[in-house]
Parts: C-alpha cells; structure tokens; sequence
C-alpha cells in the first residue's frame, strides 16, 4: 500500500519484490523485531504487519494465507495455526476474538520494497 | 415490591429448574401478577440436569439458568437463602426461616426432591455424600482430592452419571454397588444391563449387583462397606444415589394430601388438595407416580401456569423416554422398553462384539412400535421414540429399525418430515415440529443455532438438536430451496461442481479459476479447496502454488506449536529396514529432533526449523526415503499387522499387500486424508475396520470394507465385498477412491460422505461394484493418471535451489533461523516450550 503517512522517519529497506511469493507473504527481519510482509499481487498492493500472532504467540503470521471478505473486500490475512483471521489494512481481529496487530505502511520503488517504521 | 390496586400475588416456593420454568413462562405471558419466589440454596436457579459438568470445568455461573439482574428486571422478588418454613392454609400466607410473612392468592410448590438415604448404620460418616446439588459437588471434590476407592451405592440413571463423576474427579478404583439383579433396572432388561456392564468395565467401573448394604463401617471416616453376604468393599468414599425423596414435608406440616410413598398430591390440573395451592415438578405426585425428570416438571409449570389463568390445559402423564448422557456408553429407553410377549413381539439384536444391545418391542399386528431398549448405538433414539410418540405406521421389515447398515441411509431425513405437525420435537421446552417449520418458513431461520434462538428448542438437555438439524433441512428443501453447499463467498459451487467446470475449461491454476468462476480475492477456505481439486484434476506439484495451500500443504510438513516443523518418512506398511532406522536416528540427532513412533506406525521427526527442512529431507532421500505426505490431504499410511509371513494365524500375507496399496495410492491428493490398514486375519490387528478403507484377509480371499473413520465420532468400515481377489480388491479400490475424490465436499473423510449419501452404502456397492452409473473405467482411468504422475515433492524440492529458496525463515535474513523458536528438555529429548 503506498500511503503517505507523514509521521514516518524511516523506510526501512526490506527486500527485492520477488523475494516475496505472489499472493502471499514471507518475513522480514528488522533490528530485533519479525514484520511479515504481504504482496497481494491480485491487487497489486503490498501490506505490513507484526509476524506474531496474538492468539498463542507464534511468529507465523507470514506464513498465513491472505484473501479478501465481505463487499467491501476487506484484504486478511488468516493465522496458519488456528486461523484466526486479521484485517490487514487496520489490523483489527476479523473473528472480534483477539487484539489487533500491528500494521506498518509499505512503499515499493524499483523493484525494492520498503517498510515505514517510526 | 410494588404491589398495584387489585394486583394478584403468587408465590413460588422452591428455586430449582421447574420453578425457575414457571417463573419464566409466566412473565413471558402476564407481567400482571406480582410474583415472589423462596429458594432454599444459595443460588438462582441452575442447570441440574448437567449438573455433571461442573467436574469437567463449568462453573457455577455457567450453569445458571438465568442473568444475574433477570429476576429484577422482571419485577420478580427473590429470596435466597429462606426456606418458607409454614404455610398458613386458612390465611393464605407463608413464613420463612427469616422471619418474612406474606400473603398470597396462589401458591406453588416447586420443592423438588431430595437424595433418599437408606436407613443403614453409618451412613453419617464422614465420606459419605449425595449428589443433587452445587454444594454437595464441592464437598465431593474436596474429599476426593484425598481419597483412592470410591463407590456409588445405585447403578440407576443418576448413579450411573455419579460413577462418571468420581471417574472424572481422578478416583483410581471406582465401584457402583446395585440392591437389584441388574443395573439401570427402570430402563433396561436383564440382557441390557449385562452388556452394558461390560461396557462400564472397560471405562473402568467395577460394578457389583445383588448387594445388599448392611453397613458403612469404620471410625469417624468411612473405610468399608459390608454386605448382607458377608462380603465387604474397602473404601474411602461413598456417593448414595439410591432414589429420590419427594420434598413434601412443608406440605404435609400444613396438612395438604401426600402420598404414602411421599408426594405431594395433584390432579390434573397440578392443584393439591388445596384449590389455592399448585404443586409441580419432581415434589408433585401425579397418579401415584413422580416423574423425576425435567420435562415432565416444564410440562407440569405450563399446565399450573395456565390454570392460574384460568385456562383449560391438564396433565395426563409423560413419556418416560430417556438417554443416559456423558457416561460414554450409549444408553436409552423409551416408549413401552418393558411389554414382553405375548402383549407385543420384541425384535432384538445383539452384537456382544460390538457392544451393541437392541431391542424394539412391537404391536403384535406389526404396525406400531411400542417401545425399546438401546444400548452401545444409540443414534436412533431420537426418531425411534417420534415414532412411538406419533404412532407412525413401521415399515414391513421393522427390524430394519435397529438393524443393517446405519450409514447413510436417506430414510433419516425422510423421516422427519413425514412426522406429524403436531410431533413434540423438544420435549424440554415442548416445541412441536410445527413451531421449527414456521420459524423457517415464516421467519426465515436456516440454522440450529437460529432455531434455538427463536423457539427455544434445543437449549435443554439437547437430545433433539440433531432432529431439529434434519428438520431445518428437510423443510428448507421441502419449499424448493435448494440447499447448495457453495464452497465460501468467493465460489458460488459446490467442490464437485467446481472439480467439474475446472475440468472442462482445463483449468490449472487459482487465479485462473477466480477470474473465471469466482469473485474477489479468495480466501482462507477456497484456496486450499480449490488446490486440492486442482491436484485431483492434474496433479502438478502441489508446492508450485504454494500460497494457495494450507500451512502444511504450503511447507511439505506440519507446523508445530512455537512454529517448527515435522518430519514422516513414508514407511509403508509400517515396514522398516534397520538401515533407514540408523539413518531416522542419526537424522534426529543431527537436526536435534524429538523422534516419537505414531500411531500409525511411522516414525515422526518433530522440532525441525523450517530452513532445516530441504537438508533433513536430502540426507533422508540419500537413504532412500521419501515423502510419507503427513502433512497433505492425501494417503497416511496403511497399516499392516505381521500376517501369514510370521503369525501362526495369518492366512495371507498382509504386509506384502499394505505396502503395494500404500505405494499404489501414494501422494494422490484427496478432500481430507485417507488411512487404510490390511490385517492378515480376522483377529484384525491391523483395525482395518476403523478406516477409510480396509482389507482382512479370508480363506478365499480378502474382505474389503469402505469409510471407516477414527477421530473424535468414530464409526466403523462396513462391508463392500467379500472373499474377493487381489485384483478385484485393487479394482474396487480404484474406482472406490476416484469416486470419493471427485464427490466429496471439502475436509470430508469418507464417513461423513458416506453418511450424507442418499442411499447409503447400496447405492456405493451399486456405483463401485456393478457400475450402475457407467463411470467405472472412467474412474480407473483417472486414477491412473494420478498414480502415473506421482512425484515425491520434497525430492523436487531437494533439487530445485529456487524452490529450497522458500525454506527460509527470513527472506531478508536467510542464513538465520526463527531466534524465537525455544525447547525444553523432556526425558532424554527436547519439547516444544508451552504457549
Ligand atoms: C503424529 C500423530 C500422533 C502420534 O503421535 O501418533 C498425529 C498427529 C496429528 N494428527 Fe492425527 N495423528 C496421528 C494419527 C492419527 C490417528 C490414528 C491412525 O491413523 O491410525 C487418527 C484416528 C484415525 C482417523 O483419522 O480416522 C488421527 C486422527 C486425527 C484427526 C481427526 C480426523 C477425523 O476424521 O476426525 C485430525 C484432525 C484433522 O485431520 O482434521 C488429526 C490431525 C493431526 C495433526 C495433523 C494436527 C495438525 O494439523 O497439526 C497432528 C500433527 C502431526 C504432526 O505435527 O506431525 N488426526 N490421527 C499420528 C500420525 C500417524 C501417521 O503416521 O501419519
Ligand atoms: C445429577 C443429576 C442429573 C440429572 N439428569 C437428568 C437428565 O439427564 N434428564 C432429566 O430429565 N432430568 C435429570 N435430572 C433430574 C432433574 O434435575 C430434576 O427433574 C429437576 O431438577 C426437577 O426440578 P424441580 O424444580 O422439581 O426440583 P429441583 O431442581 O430440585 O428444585 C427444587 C428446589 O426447591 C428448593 N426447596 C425445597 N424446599 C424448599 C422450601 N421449603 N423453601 C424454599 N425452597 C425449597 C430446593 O432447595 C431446590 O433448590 C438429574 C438430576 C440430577 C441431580
Ligand atoms: S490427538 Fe490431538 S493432540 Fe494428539 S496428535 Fe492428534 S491432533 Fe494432536
Ligand atoms: S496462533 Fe494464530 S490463530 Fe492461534
């Protein structure tokens, strides 16, 4: 998602487009923290989010698989554990069972992807 | 309490489920009375009935039958903790134990019963409890945490669901001690109950019949109990379950009829012998009789209700009907279970086996179906006592009732709707079949849980949830609604409908599939189910769409709590050279693995890092290993036992034959797994019977039995043929699972496809055996061709550096793993660290 969100200092570079599986995600190593990283190439967009979940704290959210729901075809990403599922836009719990997570802007320039981070 | 000019006050004496059920029926009617209610225990009212559960984790909340603020918002005053203590007939007014004295125009007695405790020396000692309320299940807990031998005095109904308890609650040796001849002896025969004392003896319950308790002896605290036959019993703690006491004594104090027997006596209008005073529920003695059950006590609430309305309803009876719960035996009665010949003719059916006990009890003209008797399978309890209760005529072979297979048979669904309107479906909340069929026709309702919400129905004892299911179902198809198993919101298909149109157009991918036959994005649901129909269509690599797949699917192995990986080798027939065992072992020690023998006799390799997975496999594949497809939809293993090779019982050679089936249908993708087992005899230690599919060797041949399943609502294979060849078992087998394939819906495990076929298992032997749809070659040709293009994936991935490229964990980070996986030692291995 190329957002402009002014409070953001920092892209961070995280890795070439096409490290990152068509429709799916893969995770990025920044500093001590796992962000997962979601190309949506269906719709041409690319989503950012904290790699754990927050139903049993497992460092797998990259590794769920990503689709839309309802009319407005809200982009989600399901946990591969128990799939609990999670917008990926505002990062809310589609099942209203867990907290959100954590939702990072992304911007993709010459085929590198970069993730904002304060 | 504000009392209006004119305004009527009843009082309830009692705050148990019937109470509590007049309370509720009668706000829902008329807000014009004003209402007060006297309870005894602590507690608004609560769910005896699962009162049981509160062992396996419910709390006392969770069992309420009410919110906390209902009563208030009710305008209902409540009383806890007052027992009324008199009742003043002349003056119409009660007094409780604290001090509070009111008037009323109607009184209703809803006191229940207590546990009836026998008259034996010691019965006061300590560790000896009854089981009727919250507190005396605490009291239980506290004593058990102590105690070893535990015994239930009563092998009824509640004794029974007692026994459990004590199970549950950890006691090591638990016994049920019964004065009759035979357990359960107001719901079951002879025959019945030794049956299903087998059956209570591989739960563990030692159950001793024909004893008569002389006396509970030891010091302060229970230690034995002693019988009439000079036997004893040591043990430290003691649950009576011996019958219920009607609770009459308030009444008889204030001088209203009782039974002699105890009771306090109604007529049909639930009136005592008082004209003011109404008595309902397990205290009310109706005919001579107490019906200790719920739905008898709501039906008696509806009646008492209406009368104070002045209106016309009575009470003629109940039906006894009931369903042992939670004990892990299926135990039912119903209708008329005791008539004996020459009044009827009984049809019984007994499988010791199986543990299986059947018996109807027919009119003698054959027409209707008086009452009976289940035990071990009661899944036909339900349309069982609806045909008893509506007088449906029986079919010409009635046996067909409890015999045969029971597998999909469309009859069940048939049958409900062929019942009256006026059909009692919940008899917990008396919804009549009539009342669910307008909620889905009037108001549109399409589920159970919209069912319960409107009428009710379901949300007592729960029996009928599985009627109410097929009624939805039945009526929804009954107005023409075709009721389309669509695959979620993006695909307007069923799976088969799917399977069929990604064919004709030669579809090979997702997205393709999307554009042409879905809309949006997808999702969590439809990509894995149209992956799995693509490999049954295909079969191309299943890892070249690797986002479509499931976690497991999408990494060739299973993901772990804390996020690593497993590891099967296929060891097929559970066959296995010392050589690759050194290997799975020094793989194991390399990779740091947990290695654990499973229970379908293969060895597991667990804690694998998801960027260990294409070395571990390489190094397993250099020995000759391959995938064993733990993680697909697809082939498990076939599990073999030893067989004519070295068994002084086998008749053929069972491993040979698991591992050339195992080889044969390996890899193929399915709608859920698939497991098999070959055994070498009858013996049947393979549990062929317990699978998806599964041979037993015979004298002439081999027995082939079909949708088997295991999990948590197990059923068995049943029968598809006998005494057939190899080949023709390998035939059967092709077209058999190609026909699954193509049919079932999504994570469907061929018992379930099985049960929701129309025509059951005939119409499956009809299909696979005598080809009556004509697919037969079509089938094994199709086969053939996923056979034909079988691949051991994790071999191309092994060999093919950019799809090993998908193994990392980072993609920024390659050469590092996931620093936050984390171990604990377990014995002489690692374990996953707790969530
Ligand atoms: C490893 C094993 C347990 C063990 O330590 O023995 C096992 C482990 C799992 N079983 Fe199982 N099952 C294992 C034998 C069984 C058996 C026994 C058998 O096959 O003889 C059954 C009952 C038989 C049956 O399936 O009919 C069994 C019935 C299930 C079910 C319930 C299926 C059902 O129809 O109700 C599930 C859940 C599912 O598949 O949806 C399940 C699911 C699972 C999963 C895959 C859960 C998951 O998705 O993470 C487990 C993870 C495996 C892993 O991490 O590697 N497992 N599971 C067994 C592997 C056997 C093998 O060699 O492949
Ligand atoms: C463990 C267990 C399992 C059961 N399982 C089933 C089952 O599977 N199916 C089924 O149909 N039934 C079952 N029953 C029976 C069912 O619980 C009863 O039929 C039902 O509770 C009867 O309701 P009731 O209101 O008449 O009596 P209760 O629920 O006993 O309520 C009577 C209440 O009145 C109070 N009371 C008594 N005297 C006074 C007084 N003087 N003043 C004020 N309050 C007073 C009592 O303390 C009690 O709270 C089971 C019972 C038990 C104990
Ligand atoms: S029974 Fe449950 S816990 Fe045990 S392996 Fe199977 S799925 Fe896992
Ligand atoms: S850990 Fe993500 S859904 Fe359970």
């Amino acid at each position: 998602m190329e957002t402009e969100v002014s409070t953001i200092i920092n892209w961070f570079l995280a890795c070439a487009t096409n490290d990152v599986p068509e429709n799916g995600g893969a995770c990025v190593k920044y500093r001590d923290e796992q962000i997962a990283i979601f190309n949506f190439s269906r719709r041409k967009e690319w989503y950012a989010t904290q790699n754990l979940c927050p139903h049993k704290q497992q460092m797998v959210l990259s590794r769920g698989m990503i689709g839309s729901t309802g009319d407005a075809m809200e982009p989600k990403v399901a946990c591969p554990f128990h799939k609990k599922t999670f917008s990926l836009i505002t990062g809310e719990c589609l099942n209203a069972e867990e907290c959100a997570i954590k939702t990072y802007p992304v911007k993709v320039q010459d085929g590198r992807v970069y993730i904002g981070v304060e | 309490m504000k009392t209006g000019p004119g305004q009527q006050t009843i009082i309830v004496i009692g705050n148990g489920m019937v109470g509590y059920k007049f309370c509720e029926k009668l706000v829902k009617k008329t807000k014009s009375f004003n209402l007060i209610v006297f309870g005894e225990e602590p507690r608004r009212a609560y769910d005896r009935v699962h009162l049981s559960e509160y062992f396996n984790g419910k709390t006392a909340d969770d069992l309420s039958l009410s919110a906390e603020n209902w009563y208030e918002e009710n305008s209902i005053t409540l009383y806890l903790s007052d027992p009324v203590q008199e009742i003043n007939l002349a003056e119409k007014k009660v007094h409780s134990r604290n001090g509070i004295s009111l008037n009323y125009d109607y009184l209703v007695l809803a006191t229940g019963s207590g546990a009836f405790v026998p008259n034996i020396p010691g019965i006061e000692k300590e560790g000896v409890f009854v089981y009727r309320t919250i507190e005396d299940l605490e009291m239980m807990k506290a004593h058990a945490a102590k105690s070893k031998n535990g015994a239930v005095m009563g092998g009824g109904l509640l004794g029974l669901e007692a026994a459990k308890a004590l199970l549950d609650l950890g006691i090591q040796e638990t016994h049920v001690v019964e004065f009759a001849p035979r357990l359960m002896p107001r719901q079951i025969d002879s025959a019945g109950s030794n049956l299903l004392q087998t059956k209570l003896k591989e739960l563990g319950l030692n159950v001793h019949l024909n004893k008569n308790t002389s006396e509970i002896a030891g010091g302060h605290k229970i230690e034995s109990l002693k019988f009439n036959d000079e036997t004893e019993l040591k043990i430290d703690m003691l649950v009576i379950s011996a019958g219920i006491r009607p609770r009459d004594e308030l009444a008889k104090l204030a001088g209203l009829q009782t039974g002699t027997r105890g009771g306090i006596m109604v007529n049909e209008k639930m009136q005592t012998s008082n004209e003011f005073v109404y008595a309902i529920g397990e205290c009310a003695l109706y005919d001579n009789m107490i019906y200790g059950l719920v739905a008898p006590g709501y039906e008696m609430a509806e009646v008492a209700l209406n009368q104070i309305l002045a209106g016309e309803k009575a009470f003629y009876g109940f039906d006894m009907s009931t369903k042992l719960k939670l004990i892990g035996v299926d135990v039912a009665s119903f209708g008329d279970n005791f008539i004996t010949e020459p009044d009827c003719r009984t049809i019984v059916f007994e499988d010791t086996h199986k543990g299986v006990y059947k018996r109807i009890n027919i009119s003698n003209d054959g027409k209707y179906l008086l009452g009976g008797i289940l035990i071990g399978d009661a899944d036909a309890y339900n349309m069982l006592l609806q045909t008893v209760n509506n007088k449906l005529v029986l079919p010409p072979n009635p046996e067909d009732l409890i015999l045969g297979a029971r597998g999909g048979e469309a009859s069940e669904g048939a049958g409900v709707m062929s019942l009256p309107d006026t059909a009692l479906i919940c008899s917990c909340e008396a919804v009549l079949k009539s009342a669910i069929c307008d909620a889905v026709n009037l108001e549109g309702v399409t589920s159970v849980d919209g069912i319960k919400k409107c009428t009710k129905a379901g949300t007592g004892c729960g029996g009928c949830v599985p009627l109410i299911k097929d009624l939805v179902v039945g009526t929804m198809k009954e107005n023409g609604v075709y009721i389309k198993n669509v695959i979620c919101e993006h695909f307007d298909y069923s799976r088969q409908e799917l399977l069929d149109l990604i064919k004709l157009h030669k579809i090979k991918t997702y997205d393709h599939a999307l554009d042409l036959l879905g809309r949006g994005d997808g999702c969590e649901v439809c990509k894995p189910a149209v992956a799995s129909i693509l490999s049954g269509a295909w079969n191309d690599l299943i890892i070249k769409q690797d986002t479509i797949q499931d976690s497991n699917d999408r990494f060739l192995a299973n993901i772990q709590k804390g996020g690593t990986y497993s590891v099967v080798p296929r060891i097929a027939g559970g066959e296995i050279s010392p050589d690759a065992l050194i290997v799975i072992g020094q793989v194991a020690k390399k990779y740091n693995l947990y290695t654990k023998i499973t229970g379908g006799q293969r060895i597991d390799l667990f804690g694998a890092h998801l960027n260990d997975l294409p070395d571990i496999w390489e190094e397993l594949m250099d020995a000759g290993m391959e995938s064993g497809h733990a993680y697909g939809k697809s082939l498990r293993t076939v599990k073999s036992c030893v067989g004519s090779t070295w068994c002084r019982f086998g008749v053929h050679d069972s491993v040979s034959f698991a591992i050339q089936i195992e080889n044969r249908y390996k890899g193929i993708r399915s709608p859920h797994k698939l497991k098999s087992g070959v055994s070498g005899c009858v013996r049947e230690c393979a549990e062929a019977q317990a699978k998806d599919f599964g041979i037993i060797a015979t004298e002439k041949g081999w027995n082939l039995y079909v949708c088997g399943n295991g999990g948590s609502k197990p059923q068995h294979a049943q029968l598809l043929a006998s005494d057939i060849d190899s080949e023709t078992c390998i035939k059967y087998l092709d077209r058999f699972l190609m026909f699954y394939i193509k049919t079932a819906d999504p994570l469907t495990r061929t018992a379930t496809w099985l049960n929701k076929m129309d025509g059951g298992m005939s119409y499956l032997k009809n299909v696979i055996i005598n080809d009556s749809l004509g697919i037969a070659q079509q089938l094994e040709e199709e086969i053939q061709h996923l056979m034909s293009t079988y691949h051991c994936e994790w071999s191309e991935v092994v060999n093919d550096p950019q799809l090993r490229k998908k193994f990392t964990h980072f993609v920024n980070a390659p050469e590092e793993k996931d620093p936050t996986v984390a171990f604990e030692p377990l014995r002489d291995q690692v374990r996953a660290k707790e969530w």
